[in-house]
């Protein structure tokens, strides 16, 4: 029987969200929330319109402008004329069909998969989805949340479900203390090193042990938020009373009565004791060190004191090669004192209040290194002003670095925050890909705190090095 | 779709991201048309001068077909629908690969591409026989599931959902076929958890 069987968390929500099954079809699944932006939508409102359809349940979809908004003078109109047409044309069908939009200047605008959990209108338990690779992120809540292409978009406008395969499950078990210095962004880095940048394909993960238990609400995101690197279709962590102690009293958060009554279905998940998975990974926290990348797939990625390797896992000599000629790189090399051109803080995967005080903790009274420019982007407008009302702003300022607004900025370079071609770019973003940040910019991986190192010295540094006894929190 | 008989596109790369495929900044149109030109942008013509880079697949005037024979994790990274329609628009109907990235094929399919998987093997099994031979015919049957390149010995079975090959088949649409179970929609609204 389907209901006494042992289960993953995974498997809990899929089934509690399964509207119909049928034989050698993808299961049709209800999604709980949809968030839509300005790049992978229009051509979905087209569809509909095409079909005559409505917005099946308007209040299920929440609207953002953020891939390809300017990280600069928010307040004007957009100049470039073609991403002007795109968030307009957002505006337009989000008012056409009755769609709730936080849009550019709007107190409630950011990154979608910031302003999500940040509004609580991510919640555990939940089924979410969005035009975004990244949407993995919610998953950090206890729910499963994946990227979709603009047709299925607009299948799940159309009828709130959407037709998928049941993925396979993987579990990822990390236990034990991380080192100084080391951030849940090096976990993720470290993961998907060990297990390349496919090894998670046709897998939903669950991320569990010490280590993630020990992780903040914000840095279990960070980790969530990489699972597409690994080829992933999401990952997800159970939720508990850190989870429930971040999502109380968002704005959107049940209260009251309806928060106890999701407490009775929220206590539920966690995956059973005899529940089995596909497949297995453990790891040691200990082993992980700050993790940089160098080459042009995530999976590409060594910890900072050790040298590139003559091929990585998954990958050809033919493209490691291509990769390092990429890079401006050659073979077996350590990268620590490689002079870097631009460092940018920011993207869905390191753009929260906790990313941009563990940076301003270690600048203060620091100075960026002359010859690099800074760019640190927060991810929602509600990020931006707890900054300012820290006095964050000021001590980024001080050092050098430039507060921008809150966009995807860099991270794909839709907008005019590009690295110019030849240039090395050390950023908190989650891919490296060739031409990422810019064509021809050539891009390093690392946590908020290896990049805040990186702007100061100017060059790659193993960040351990440069820690206060004082900052012994980080 | 149901048979398609072409010669092949060989891109013997591994881990093809749809940044690749097709770069951020031509995501700015809000249509599914004209995305073919910058197919493989950024490998296909030089950042510098415009020019055509002369010895790119695409360009070197060699290789031509419906289909694009590519290395394992073909499609990986971004969610962007906009690869698969470069690739339709292009003009390709098949991708070969021994591993596809599961958002892109899910995107394949639903822009009536079929992402067909068969194991390392015949995919470098096919790579060495197109460099021997550019044009080598290949013929893909959709309905009897095969992939068979007569010259090289090739015949092989492939997978393909009894749904997702239906659809294919007849370019059906998955939304006329959710619209069909909305009764069953309505009933897991009245019983799901809501918050």
């Amino acid at each position: 029987m389907e209901s006494s069987k042992a289960k993953t968390l995974f498997e809990k929500i899929w089934d509690a969200h399964l509207v119909h099954r049928q034989e050698g079809h993808p299961d049709l699944l209800y999604i709980d929330r949809h968030f839509i932006h300005e790049v992978t939508s229009p051509q979905a409102f087209d569809g509909l319109r095409r079909r005559g359809l409505p917005v099946y349940r308007p209040t299920q979809t929440i609207a953002t402008a953020d891939h390809n908004v300017p990280t600069k003078n928010q307040h004007l109109p957009i100049q470039e004329p073609l991403s002007k047409f795109q968030v307009d044309t957002l505006t337009r069908n989000c008012k056409e069909f009755g769609l709730d939009l936080y849009g550019l200047g709007h107190e409630k605008q950011g990154i979608v998969h910031v302003i999500g959990p940040e509004l609580g209108i991510s919640l555990p338990g939940m089924t979410m989805v969005c035009g975004d690779s990244h949407t993995a992120t919610h998953g950090a809540l206890g729910s499963i949340a994946f990227g979709i292409g603009t047709s299925e978009v607009e299948q799940v406008l159309a009828t709130q479900a959407i037709l998928q395969s049941k993925p396979k499950t993987m579990k990822i078990q990390i236990d034990g203390t991380l080192s100084r210095g080391v951030l849940s962004k090096d976990i993720i880095l470290y993961i998907i090193a060990q297990i390349s940048a496919s090894g998670g394909t046709g897998y939903f993960v669950e991320y569990c042990g010490s280590a993630i238990r020990n992780l903040s609400m914000e840095a279990r995101m960070t980790i969530c938020n990489m699972s597409i690197e690994m080829g992933a279709r999401g990952g997800l962590i159970a939720p508990d009373q850190i989870t429930f102690d971040y999502i109380k009293d968002r704005q959107f958060t049940p209260k009251g009565e309806e928060w106890e009554k999701a407490m009775t279905y929220w206590e539920t998940l966690y995956s059973d004791q005899d529940a089995k998975f596909d497949k297995e990974y453990h790891f040691k926290a200990e082993a992980i060190q700050p993790m940089i990348t160098y080459g042009t797939n995530p999976g590409m990625g060594i910890g900072i004191q050790e040298n590139i390797p003559e091929v990585a896992l998954n990958s050809s000599a033919e493209e490691m090669a291509k990769s390092l000629n990429y890079m401006g790189l050659t073979g077996q090399q350590t990268l620590i004192g490689k002079k870097i051109d631009y460092v940018f803080i920011g993207s869905c995967t390191n753009s929260r209040i906790e990313d941009l005080r563990i940076v301003a903790d270690f600048v203060r009274g620091k100075q960026k290194a002359a010859d690099v420019e800074v760019w640190i982007v927060p991810g929602s407008k509600k990020v931006e002003s707890q900054a300012i009302a820290e006095g964050l702003d000021k001590v980024f300022t001080n050092a050098g670095f430039d507060l921008r607004q809150p966009g995807c900025s860099a991270c794909l370079a839709m907008n005019e925050d590009k690295v110019p071609a030849g240039k090395y770019c050390v950023s908190t973003s989650n891919r490296n890909f060739e031409g990422r940040q810019g064509q021809g910019a050539r891009t390093f991986l690392v946590s908020p705190l290896m990049a805040a190192a990186a702007a100061v010295k100017g060059e790659i540094c193993d960040v351990r090095e440069l820690l206060e006894p004082a900052l012994a929190t980080i | 779709m149901e048979i398609i008989k072409s010669t092949i596109v060989p891109l013997p790369l591994e881990n093809v991201d749809t940044d690749q495929i097709i770069p951020a900044r031509f995501l700015k149109s809000t249509s599914r048309e004209g995305f073919g030109e910058n197919l493989f942008r950024d490998w296909r013509y030089n950042k510098n001068t415009g020019e055509k880079v002369a010895d790119f697949v695409l360009n070197a005037g060699i290789y031509t077909g419906d289909i694009l024979v590519a290395g394992k994790n073909f499609g990986c990274g971004s969610s962007r629908e906009h690869a698969a329609w470069a690739i339709n628009d292009y003009g390709f109907k098949v991708v070969i690969s021994s591993f596809f990235a599961d958002i892109f094929k899910n995107n394949a399919l639903n822009n009536q591409i079929l992402p067909l998987k068969v194991s390392d093997k015949i995919l470098d099994k096919i790579f060495n026989g197109v460099e021997k031979n550019p044009n080598l015919e290949v013929t893909v049957d959709i309905p009897n599931q095969t992939l068979s390149i007569p010259e090289i010995g090739i015949t092989e079975h492939f997978e393909i959902g009894k749904y997702k090959k239906r659809c294919l088949i007849n370019n059906y649409d998955d939304i006329d076929y959710i619209l069909s179970l909305t009764k069953e929609i309505e009933v897991y609204e009245e019983s799901r958890v809501v918050m």
